[in-house]
C-alpha cells in the first residue's frame, strides 16, 4: 500500500476542480481547455433576513408550533384517561387509538415543523465550504500504517514462522464447526423430515370428518356441487401436534356427476359414487388450495394461482405447480360413513429433494 | 450564499470549554468542561460540530430510512413488553366477541390484546408496522438515489454494498416482524417460506426441519423468529447504520454540480446549527406522519384473519409489500418447471425465481464495482450526476426498475383479475412478458431519453433558451430571440463528466488479454452513443453566429 504508485492527494485542493494528473482518469474524457467554475453566485437574503416584522412573524410562528406540541402531549395523555377501552365495545378501540394517537400526532408535528421552520427562517443563512482531502489520506500515513505492519509482522515472525501460522490457520477453520454442529439440536434428534413428510395420518378404516368439529360424513350427506373440507377422524381432539398432522391431512372433499369425472384405471375403486378426495396442500409450496369452482371442477390456490382439475384426476391446468393433487383413495363403512382406504399413496405438501415419484 | 471558513467556530469553542480560570462559569460553560475533561468531547464537536452538509431534497430520503428506523425501534420496545412469542395453544378470553373462545396460539392472543386491551397499544403496534414499511420503502428510494446519481462511485463503493446488506436485512426484519402474531395470513407465509425452502436442493428439507423445530408449523418458530426480529437483526441494523454512517463522515456527503461547488469541496450549511436542526425537525416529522398514519389507517388486522390453521385461507392472499417481488417470481413460473432426476426432485419452479433474483441482488450489489472496472476512472467522485449524463447507467437501473416492478406487480396478479375483471392467466402472461421483455424496452427508451436530454441540454448552453419574444425583421421574417443562459445557470448544464469507449491495445508482449476485449466490448457498450460535452471553442463560436 506504501508503494502506490499514485501517491499524493486524489483531489486537488478546493480552488480548482483539476484532478491530480498522477491518479488515472481512465476513459474519462479530460478537456485540456476546460470551462472556468464561475465561482458561487451572490448571496440572496431572505424575507426574514430584510422585513423586521416577517423576522418577528416567524418567531411567533415557531413559538406558537412548540406550544401546540404541548397541547397535542396534553391532548394525548387526556384522551388516554378520558376514553378508555370499554370491555366488549370495539368502537371504545377505535376512539381511544384516534384520539391518543392524534394528540400524539400533533406533538410530533408541530415540535417538527417549528424547528425547522426556526432553521430555515431564522438561523443565520450561511453556507460553509469544506475542503475535501483524499480518504486515502496523506502519503506520510500510509508509510507510518505499511512500516507498523512491517514491523509486527517481523516482531511476530508472522510471514517467517510458517508451520505456526498454518497451524494456527487450521486451529480456527477447525473452532467454530463444534457451533455448527449444536444446531442440528434445532429439531428433534430422533426424527427424520424425509420420513415423516412419507406419512399422514390417513390409513385404512379412518373416518372422514368435518374441518373443525371432526363429526364423521356421511356419503348421502355430501351433496353434488358440493366441496367439503375434511380432516382425517381424532385430529379435532388432538392435543399435541395438531397443526403438523393438519398440515399434511387436510383433505378437500368433492361431489360430482359420475360421469364427469376422468379417473385413471388404477384409481378406479377410489371415489365412492361420483365423491373424490384430494390433499388440500398445494404441491407448489404448501398453501391450502381452498377455492373450488363448482361450474369447471377447478381448484385455485389463492397463494400462486395454481389451478387444479378435479374432473381430471387434479391435473394442474395453470400455474407454477407441476404435480397434480394425490388423492385420497375412499370407500365407506358399513354405517354409511366415509372412511380412507388407505394413506395417500405419495407424499402430500411442497416438492423436496429426497421426495421420489 | 455568504461563505465562511470553519476557522471561526474553533475559537468560541475552545474559549467554553478550555478555560481555566476561576472565574464564576455559568452552568451549562461547567457542564460541559465536566463533560469535557472526561470525555474529549470538544475535539469532536471542533471536528464535527461547523462541517458543511450539502442540501438537496433527495438527501432526505436516507434520513427518512434512519428516522423511521428509530420509530420502529421505539415501538418495538414498547410492544416486547407486551408480546408474548410462544405457540403454545390457549383459547381467546379477550374481548373481541367474534373469536371468544377460539383455539389460538399465546402468540397471537397476546398480539390481540395489545391491540384490543392495552390503552394505545393498537396506536403503538400500527405506528410499528407503518414505520417498518416506510422504512424498506425509504431505502428503496434512497438507493435509487444513489444509483442515478452515480453516488456510489469511488471512494464509495463499499458503502453502497453496507447500505444494499441494510436493505437485505430491512426486509428480513420486516418479514420476521410480519410472521410473529400467528395469524392465518403470517402462517400462510411460513407456509410458502417452507414449501420454498424445501424446494431447495440437497439441504432444502433438512434446513425446513432445522428451521421448524420438526415438522412444519412446529412450535418454535415464532420464538425463533422472535430472538431474530427483536436481537440479532437489530443488532446488525445497528451496527451496519453506525458504519454507513461513519463513512458519510469519512467521504463528506457528495452533492449535485453548481456554481461554487467542486470536487474538491463540500458546500452546505454546518452542521451546527442549521442541519441539526432540519434534520432534528425532520425526525420529529417523520414520527408525526407515522402517529399520523397509526391513528387514521388500520394495518394488518388479525382479528380478521383468525388464528393460523393449516387448512382454511383467504382469497387475495398478499405479503407486505417488499415481499413482492419474491411472491411475484414465484407466480411468474409457467406450469411444469419440476422434474424428477436421479431419484430426487427439482424444483425449478422455485430454484429458478430464488436464483434469478439472488443474480439479480448480486448485480446490483456489485455494479459500482463492475462500471469502474470499465471505465477505468481512479479518481474520487464527489459531484453527484445528473441521471441524464449517465445515460447508460440510467439505462440499466430503469431495466433493473422495470424487472423489479413486474415482479412486484404480479404479487398481485389475483387482485389485478378480479379488480379489472381480466382472466387469471391473462394477467400472469401479460406480467411474465413485462417482466422478461420490459427491462429491455425501458433500456432502450430510457437510453435515449437520456440522450436527447443531454443534446437539449447542450442546444441550451451554446445557443440559450426560447425568451417568447418574437421580433419581426424589416424583410418581414419574424424570429423568436433567443436568450443566453447567465454564467450560473450554463456551468450545471456543462460541468459534467464524459467517458470515451475504451480503445483496446496490445500490451508490451504485442497481446490483447481476454479481460481487456471484455472491458472493450462493456466499455463500448456504456460510452459508445454519447453526447460530447460543449467545449469553450463551441461556445465562442455559437456567440459569434449570433451576433
Amino acid at each position: 500500500m506504501a508503494h502506490d504508485d499514485h501517491s499524493g492527494t486524489d483531489i486537488a485542493a478546493a480552488s480548482s476542480d483539476a484532478h491530480d494528473p498522477l491518479v488515472s482518469p481512465g476513459t474519462a474524457l479530460v478537456v485540456a481547455d476546460p470551462f472556468e467554475n464561475p465561482g458561487f453566485p451572490p448571496h440572496r437574503p431572505r424575507v426574514t433576513d430584510t422585513n423586521p416584522q416577517r423576522e418577528k412573524r416567524a418567531q411567533r410562528t415557531v413559538t406558537v408550533l412548540f406550544y401546540l406540541s404541548i397541547l397535542g402531549s396534553v391532548w394525548a395523555i387526556a384522551a388516554y384517561m378520558l376514553f378508555p377501552i370499554e370491555t366488549n365495545d370495539m368502537a371504545s378501540v377505535r376512539t381511544n387509538n384516534l384520539l391518543i394517537g392524534l394528540g400524539a400526532t400533533l406533538a410530533l408535528l408541530a415540535v417538527g415543523f417549528g424547528v425547522v421552520h426556526w432553521g430555515k427562517a431564522l438561523m443565520a443563512d450561511v453556507e460553509l465550504v469544506d475542503e475535501r482531502h483524499a480518504v486515502g489520506g496523506t502519503e506520510k500515513s500510509r508509510v507510518a500504517a505499511a512500516q507498523i505492519f512491517a514491523d509486527a509482522n517481523r516482531e511476530s515472525g508472522f510471514s517467517r514462522r510458517t508451520m505456526i501460522r498454518r497451524s494456527l490457520f487450521g486451529a480456527l477453520i477447525a473452532f467454530p464447526l463444534p457451533a455448527v454442529v449444536l444446531f442440528r439440536g434445532f429439531a428433534p434428534q430422533d426424527k427424520d423430515p424425509v420420513h415423516l413428510l412419507n406419512h399422514t395420518m390417513w390409513k385404512k378404516g379412518t373416518r372422514l370428518t368435518l374441518d373443525p368439529s371432526g363429526a364423521p360424513i356421511k356419503a348421502a350427506d355430501v351433496t353434488l356441487g358440493s366441496a367439503v373440507h375434511v380432516i382425517p377422524e381424532g385430529l379435532a381432539e388432538m392435543t399435541e401436534g395438531k397443526l403438523e398432522e393438519k398440515a399434511k391431512a387436510a383433505v378437500l372433499l368433492m361431489r360430482l356427476e359420475p360421469s364427469a369425472l376422468n379417473e385413471l384405471p388404477e384409481r378406479k375403486d377410489w371415489s365412492y359414487s361420483g365423491i373424490v378426495a384430494y390433499s388440500k396442500i398445494c404441491t407448489h409450496v404448501g398453501c391450502p388450495v381452498a377455492l373450488y369452482e363448482q361450474q369447471t371442477h377447478h381448484l385455485l390456490c389463492p397463494c400462486h394461482q395454481s389451478q387444479f382439475d378435479v374432473a381430471n384426476h387434479c391435473e394442474v391446468i395453470f400455474g407454477p405447480a407441476k404435480r397434480p393433487l394425490p388423492q385420497l383413495p375412499i370407500t365407506v363403512d358399513d354405517e354409511g360413513y366415509l372412511v380412507a382406504q388407505s394413506d395417500f399413496h405419495e407424499p402430500v405438501g411442497p416438492s423436496f429433494w429426497e421426495r421420489s415419484a | 450564499m455568504s461563505t465562511a471558513t470553519t476557522e471561526s467556530a474553533t475559537s468560541t469553542t475552545s474559549a467554553a470549554v478550555g478555560t481555566t480560570d476561576t472565574q464564576k462559569r455559568s452552568f451549562t460553560a461547567s457542564a460541559a468542561l465536566y463533560l469535557n475533561e472526561r470525555t474529549s468531547l470538544a475535539g469532536f464537536i471542533k471536528e464535527l460540530g461547523r462541517k458543511a452538509f450539502p442540501d438537496h431534497w433527495s438527501f432526505l430520503l436516507g434520513e427518512v430510512a434512519l428516522f423511521s428506523f428509530m420509530v420502529v425501534l421505539i415501538t418495538g420496545t414498547f410492544l416486547t413488553f407486551f408480546f408474548q412469542a410462544s405457540m403454545a395453544p390457549t383459547h381467546y378470553s379477550g374481548p373481541y366477541v367474534p373469536l371468544k373462545g377460539v383455539e389460538m396460539s399465546v402468540a397471537m392472543s397476546s398480539t390481540l390484546n395489545i391491540s384490543f386491551e392495552v390503552r394505545g397499544g393498537l396506536f403503538v403496534r400500527q405506528m410499528h408496522h407503518w414505520a417498518a414499511l416506510l422504512f424498506v420503502a425509504a431505502i428503496g428510494l434512497h438507493m435509487l438515489r444513489v444509483f442515478f446519481t452515480g453516488a456510489f462511485r469511488k471512494p464509495r463503493e463499499l458503502n453502497w454494498t453496507v447500505g444494499f446488506t441494510l436493505f437485505i436485512l430491512a426486509m428480513a426484519e420486516g418479514f420476521t416482524g410480519y410472521s410473529l402474531p400467528d395469524d392465518l395470513l403470517s402462517g400462510n407465509g411460513l407456509r410458502i417460506i417452507d414449501g420454498l425452502i424445501k424446494g431447495i436442493p440437497l439441504v432444502g428439507t433438512w434446513i425446513s426441519f432445522l428451521l421448524f423445530g420438526g415438522e412444519f408449523p412446529g412450535t418454535a418458530i415464532v420464538g425463533r423468529l422472535y430472538t431474530l426480529h427483536i436481537l440479532l437483526l437489530p443488532a446488525l441494523v445497528v451496527a451496519l447504520i453506525a458504519i454507513h454512517l461513519v463513512f458519510v463522515v469519512v467521504h463528506k456527503h457528495t452533492q449535485y454540480a453548481g456554481p461554487g461547488k467542486s470536487p474538491g469541496n463540500a458546500v452546505g450549511p454546518p452542521i451546527l446549527p442549521i442541519y441539526a436542526a432540519k434534520a432534528g425537525g425532520f425526525f420529529f416529522i417523520v414520527f408525526g406522519v407515522l402517529a399520523l398514519i397509526a391513528s387514521l389507517f388500520t394495518i394488518n388486522p388479525i382479528w380478521n384473519y383468525g388464528p393460523y390453521d393449516p387448512s382454511p385461507v383467504s382469497a387475495g392472499t398478499q405479503p407486505d409489500w417488499y415481499i413482492g417481488f419474491a411472491d411475484g417470481a414465484l407466480r411468474l413460473i409457467p406450469p411444469g418447471w419440476e422434474f424428477q432426476w436421479l431419484d430426487r426432485t427439482w424444483s425449478f419452479n422455485i430454484i429458478v425465481p430464488l436464483v434469478a433474483l439472488g443474480i439479480f441482488i448480486i448485480l446490483a450489489m456489485i455494479y459500482p464495482f463492475l462500471e469502474a472496472w470499465i471505465t477505468g476512472d481512479k479518481r474520487e467522485h464527489h459531484i453527484a450526476d445528473r441521471p441524464r449524463n449517465a445515460p447508460t447507467r440510467t439505462a440499466i437501473g430503469a431495466a433493473g426498475v422495470t424487472f423489479y416492478a413486474g415482479l412486484w406487480a404480479a404479487a398481485s396478479s389475483d387482485i389485478l383479475a378480479t379488480h379489472f375483471s381480466l382472466t387469471m392467466e391473462g394477467v400472469i402472461h401479460t406480467l411474465q412478458a413485462i417482466t422478461v421483455l420490459g427491462p429491455f424496452a425501458a433500456y432502450f427508451i430510457t437510453k435515449r431519453v437520456c440522450l436527447a436530454l443531454q443534446k437539449k441540454d447542450r442546444e441550451i448552453a451554446l445557443h440559450g433558451f426560447e425568451s417568447g419574444r418574437i421580433v419581426a425583421l424589416p424583410g418581414g421574417e419574424f424570429i423568436e430571440v433567443h436568450k443566453q443562459l447567465d454564467e450560473y445557470e450554463r456551468w450545471r448544464l456543462i460541468s459534467f463528466e464524459s467517458y470515451t469507449p475504451l480503445m483496446v491495445r496490445p500490451d508490451v508482449r504485442g497481446r490483447i488479454s481476454t479481460r481487456q476485449r471484455i472491458r472493450g466490448v462493456l466499455s463500448r457498450w456504456f460510452f459508445e452513443d454519447r453526447i460530447a460535452p460543449v467545449t469553450k471553442a463551441e461556445l465562442e463560436s455559437a456567440k459569434h453566429d449570433h451576433h
